[in-house]
């Protein structure tokens, strides 16, 4: 023991107060205006078109965002853990760049980029203002997590077994799908669930490259910016509460994944 | 059997290929070089001179000043209380602690947005316990310590678990007071995990955007942190003026992360 009971007690209180007042009540208060009226009106507020496109503009977002990062986050993690190659300081620096830089600066860069007069303005098809350049700002954003992820634990299990069974006759892909993948499978799911959340909560660099077409380019956060500004408060909390619950869903897989990552 | 497989069956196990190095930095250039450099190349194409003229106007300086005060000031606050939860999470028994842990992750799992309208909903207009900050710049440091608390708890944690409690038991047997155990044991074995926690939340909350956006009024040279100030120059299509802040914040990042690299490798000195 190295402090008595009194200023044990004493600095309990003053942390778990510190977390109440920023973090619990005020998520609390979100829910409990959310559900003031009843869950029909949060029901119906969900469930108009521009809040079903939203949610579905999400997730197809992320659906394309996440799995390019997955398999592109565990290649560079087999190179990072693995490789001798000159660079390598520099390409760790480049990957958590994303971690590091504004959201608005990256919605910038991409409209710069594919903008007019830009270096890849004259594409045949329109990329800012439209999908593309929210999927575009959603993978940079989401870049890191599953390299940072996987690449503790591929240095951590060694390349041993996956040279046993190089020595036993497997081929790379064979010892890559039998041995390296389900050593780290639990990394990847616990990179995968940070990326999805990442996604899915995106508004920075969203909001900049969009355009904010309701119902065209309007993602589930930027619906809750469009009504809180239209004084829609009840809709805004609404989306939020939907939204908070995802973050809540996250946390819970989190805890799921951690002690099973950390048996491996 | 193409050329390739043969390539590949031929590497010793374990090793990528050049292969797999090759497509994943390719792919890093694609997707987070390019875009940066294309920044930096539109910030300079007036000439230097147009960008010190942007990143010297009195409302850049005035909001650049403002971000890096107001996230010193937060970053600050929460290498305080963030080494106190850390501490409390690790050293306290209580009921319920596993899920204050879980909880802890919040921020980086809800939507920034989603963090300003939560935050508004008890310190704003609509308070139910009558405190009203919104719009000041008491409400950005709030919305900073809000998606900046993790970073220094969840750098802490594993140092603090892994501390060897016989150093502290052996200063307490010496007549060491619990103060001095903790100044003079405890705080400086966890000071590189305290300064790395912080730089990543020093980082975040120099760039952070979403959770300010409702709850700052983005008052020019008042309640304007950078990351709206380039948003505004965006809207009134001001692009190289833009790109030039933008510049200023990039270099910010840059020199965080080879800080933290720094202090990674010191950190890793003085492991036992």
């Amino acid at each position: 023991m190295t402090v008595d009971r009194r200023s044990r007690i004493l600095l309990r209180v003053l942390g778990l107060g510190y977390l109440a007042l920023l973090l619990l009540i005020p998520i609390g208060i979100v829910f409990y205006r959310t559900f003031e009226h009843g869950a029909g009106a949060v029901y119906d507020s969900v469930t108009t078109p521009a809040a079903i496109s939203a949610f579905s503009l999400t997730l197809t977002v992320t659906a394309i965002a996440v799995p390019l990062n997955t398999v592109f986050g565990v290649l560079c993690a087999l190179a990072l853990a693995r490789g001798r190659f000159r660079g390598k300081a520099l390409l760790n620096a480049i990957i958590d760049l994303p971690f590091a830089i504004s959201p608005v600066v990256v919605g910038l860069a991409l409209s710069i980029v594919f903008g007019r007069g830009g270096w890849l303005g004259g594409l045949p098809f329109q990329v800012i203002f439209s999908v593309p350049g929210i999927v575009l700002a959603t993978i940079f954003i989401s870049v890191p997590f599953v390299v940072r992820e996987v690449t503790p634990v591929l240095k951590e299990i060694g390349d041993e077994q996956e040279q046993a069974a190089s020595t036993l006759g497997a081929s790379r892909w064979q010892s890559f799908w039998r041995i390296t993948l389900p050593s780290i499978r639990w990394g990847v799911a616990y990179g995968v669930v940070l990326s999805v959340a990442r996604c899915i909560g995106e508004f920075g660099a969203v909001s900049v490259v969009s355009g904010k077409i309701s119902g065209e380019t309007e993602t589930l956060t930027l619906l809750v910016e469009k009504r809180f500004q239209n004084f829609d408060l009840a809709g805004a909390y609404a989306a939020s509460a939907l939204l908070a619950l995802i973050a809540l869903g996250t946390l819970l897989a989190m805890t799921r994944i951690n002690p099973r990552r950390d048996d491996a | 059997m193409s050329t390739l497989a043969l390539q590949l069956r031929g590497r010793p196990a374990g090793r990528p290929g050049a292969l797999g190095l090759g497509i994943s930095t390719l792919w890093l250039s694609l997707v987070v070089l390019l875009p940066l450099a294309a920044v930096v190349a539109r910030s300079t194409e007036g000439g230097l001179e147009t960008f010190w003229t942007a990143v010297s106007s009195r409302q850049a300086v005035s909001a650049l000043r403002f971000t890096l005060l107001v996230s010193l000031a937060a970053t600050a606050i929460n290498a305080v209380s963030g080494t106190l939860i850390a501490w409390i999470l690790v050293r306290d028994r209580f009921r319920g602690k596993r899920i204050v842990n879980a909880l802890i992750d919040l921020p980086f799992a809800l939507p920034t947005i989603v963090a300003g309208l939560t935050l508004l909903a008890l310190y704003g207009p609509t308070s139910p316990v009558g405190i009203d900050v919104a719009f000041t710049q008491f409400a950005v440091l709030l919305a900073l310590l809000f998606v900046t608390l993790p970073f220094v708890i969840r750098a802490v944690q594993p140092v603090l678990i892994e501390l060897d409690r016989e150093m502290e038991e052996a200063a307490l047997s010496l007549g060491a007071s619990g103060r001095t155990v903790f100044a003079r044991v405890i705080l400086p074995n966890l000071v590189p995990a305290i300064l790395s926690g912080a730089a990543l939340a020093f980082a975040r909350a120099v760039g952070e955007f979403g959770s300010i956006v409702l709850i700052s009024g983005n008052i020019p040279f008042k309640t304007q942190v950078a990351s709206m100030f380039i948003f505004k120059q965006i809207e009134s299509d001001n692009p190289i003026g833009a790109a030039a802040i933008s510049v200023v914040l990039l270099f910010l990042s840059l020199l965080v992360l080879i800080g933290i690299r720094g202090l990674g490798r010191w950190g890793a000195r003085h492991d036992r």
